[in-house]
């Protein structure tokens, strides 16, 4: 059986007395693309972080690899988007996919861009400085670098936050045809269940750093009952119980 | 492209490349506004003309000056060479800071020595920029040329870049260690070496207790060497050594103190959240 692409266990986080995530564990397999949902704070954004190695916990395995001991076999296999993390604003979106395409080492850079430009609709965009964008722009921008080498792993968070519901929608579709052109595995951390709904064939509720539920999107919302996710979610969220039993 | 070249490129454990993304990320930023770059040239000419018209009054009023009329000039642009050195190293750091772009660099490939390289070099380019063209101006201004010192001067440009980015290294662990409030150690922290460098004075003035506080800094060793070469017409070696093994012990300690603070930072997650 071939090694999960993302193989998470008894993954604990502490910040000082908090804990943001407390011992969660789980994988995903290649070619799939997963969900990390929750409310604030659940701690989907620590997740994620640490499966980039931007925070130092316990171990983790990404490719089969401990992303601790060998974080540089990973890196270059993954990318990450996230609209809280804005690409450099002074320089053009040119300059800025310039130099991350020299620091993952693509050869052919100018037409890489040129392509992933062309697919996003981002040619006008080229030359403008980053920080003048409009959220949609910073959104397939942010989206453009993360595509850049081609990652194996795609790491999203919130990959639909502030977009109108046609360029959301467009983005959406991008990134199915990614998954089906490449067979990249992906994992997103959102709030928005529609997507969720849409994207997701696995999907883990986070909740006070624990995972308490997980399953399709089809089987959670059988197993609780609901008609969509979004009722599974708030059925989740306002559970009177501190922390659901998490699921092993 | 293919994901094996990419693969191999990101596993190799040092990539000039990505080091030259990392500055051609800084001349960017230096190219998009001329405002900075003005202010890169602007303080080394001020103090420097300030310096200048000063050495030119005491040299009719003072015997100090009178023997070697360089030794206050000569003196502000080595110490604007050690404040440049270390500022140009922080700047680069902070505009990374700045622009809340740590989390997403140290997710790509590169290595975080690859970044201090590339801070290094960026520190040498706007020291280059700053001080080179205040020491041109001096000579149709004064009639006084930095470089007329030769191979000493080679010297103490090396030991004073160094004892910047030790400093430079030291601050930016700081910053990263404590936040963005701590932004200002990078425009202060070396005014407090100031006055145990003796930069316009010997050693000799400094009270006795002091001595050794002065003699323990490898611009002391400088500004010591550049008034033997300029009053006694000789290099002093044994300084050179001396300041050279400080800068080492200072270099490593900077470094540590670089690495620590951003191990630290991974392991708190403060590499997403830091900036403004």
């Amino acid at each position: 059986m071939p090694e999960p692409v993302i193989r998470v266990e008894n993954l604990v986080k502490r910040y000082g007395s908090t804990v943001a995530v407390d011992g969660i564990g789980f994988t995903v397999e290649s070619g799939v693309t997963a969900a990390l949902l929750g409310g604030n704070g659940a701690g989907k954004t620590t997740t994620l972080s640490i499966l980039l190695g931007l925070l130092l916990p316990r171990t983790v395995h990404v490719f089969g690899e401990d992303v601790l001991r060998h974080r540089y076999r990973v890196l270059p296999r993954i990318n990450f988007s996230s609209p809280y993390v804005d690409l450099p604003h002074r320089l053009t979106v040119r300059q800025n996919l310039s130099i991350y395409a020299r620091l993952y080492g693509i050869q052919g850079r100018t037409e890489r861009i040129a392509l992933l430009a062309h697919d996003l609709q981002i040619e006008p965009l080229l030359d403008r400085p980053s920080g003048k964008l409009s959220s949609g722009q910073k959104t397939r921008v942010a989206l453009a670098k993360a595509l850049l080498n081609e990652p194996e792993l795609l790491l999203l968070d919130e990959p639909t936050a502030s977009l109108d519901p046609d360029t959301g929608d467009w983005v959406r579709g991008y990134l199915e045809d990614y998954r089906e052109r490449t067979g990249a595995t992906i994992l997103l951390a959102s709030h928005n269940m529609a997507e969720v709904e849409r994207l997701c064939s696995e999907v883990m509720m986070m909740k006070e750093g624990k995972i308490v539920d997980r399953g399709s999107p089809g089987e959670l919302i059988d197993r609780y009952g609901r008609t969509n996710l979004e009722e599974v979610f708030l059925h989740i969220a306002r559970d009177k119980r501190a922390v659901l039993e998490p699921v092993a | 492209m293919t994901n094996r070249a990419v693969r191999h490129f990101g596993e190799a454990a040092f990539s000039p490349a990505r080091v030259w993304a990392m500055l051609l990320r800084y001349l960017y930023i230096l190219r998009s506004s001329w405002p900075r770059t003005i202010e890169l040239l602007y303080w080394p000419t001020l103090q420097m003309m300030i310096w200048g018209f000063m050495s030119q009054f005491l040299r009719t009023n003072s015997s100090y000056v009178a023997q070697a009329f360089g030794v206050l000039l000569g003196a502000v642009m080595l110490w604007d060479l050690l404040f440049r050195s270390q500022l140009g190293l922080s700047m680069s750091f902070l505009e990374e800071m700045w622009a809340r772009n740590l989390g997403q660099l140290f997710v790509t490939p590169l290595r975080p020595y690859e970044w201090v390289i590339s801070l290094l070099a960026m520190s040498v380019i706007r020291v280059t920029i700053g001080v080179v063209p205040a020491a041109l101006l001096a000579i149709p201004l004064y009639h006084y040329s930095v470089f007329d010192m030769g191979l000493p001067l080679i010297a103490f440009l090396v030991v004073l870049m160094a004892m910047g980015w030790a400093l430079g290294l030291a601050i930016c662990g700081g910053i990263l260690r404590h936040g963005m409030g701590a932004e200002g150690l990078a425009w202060t922290v070396i005014f407090a070496i100031a006055p145990l460098s003796c930069i316009y004075y010997p050693v000799t003035i400094l009270p006795s207790w002091l001595q050794p506080f002065a003699w323990a800094l490898p611009s002391t060793y400088v500004f010591e060497g550049m008034r033997a070469v300029m009053f006694e017409g000789h290099f002093r070696t044994d300084y050179l050594f001396t300041a050279l093994a400080l800068d080492l012990v200072y270099l490593a300690l900077g470094t540590t103190i670089f690495f620590i603070a951003f191990r630290d930072a991974r392991r708190r997650g403060a590499l997403l959240q830091m900036g403004e």
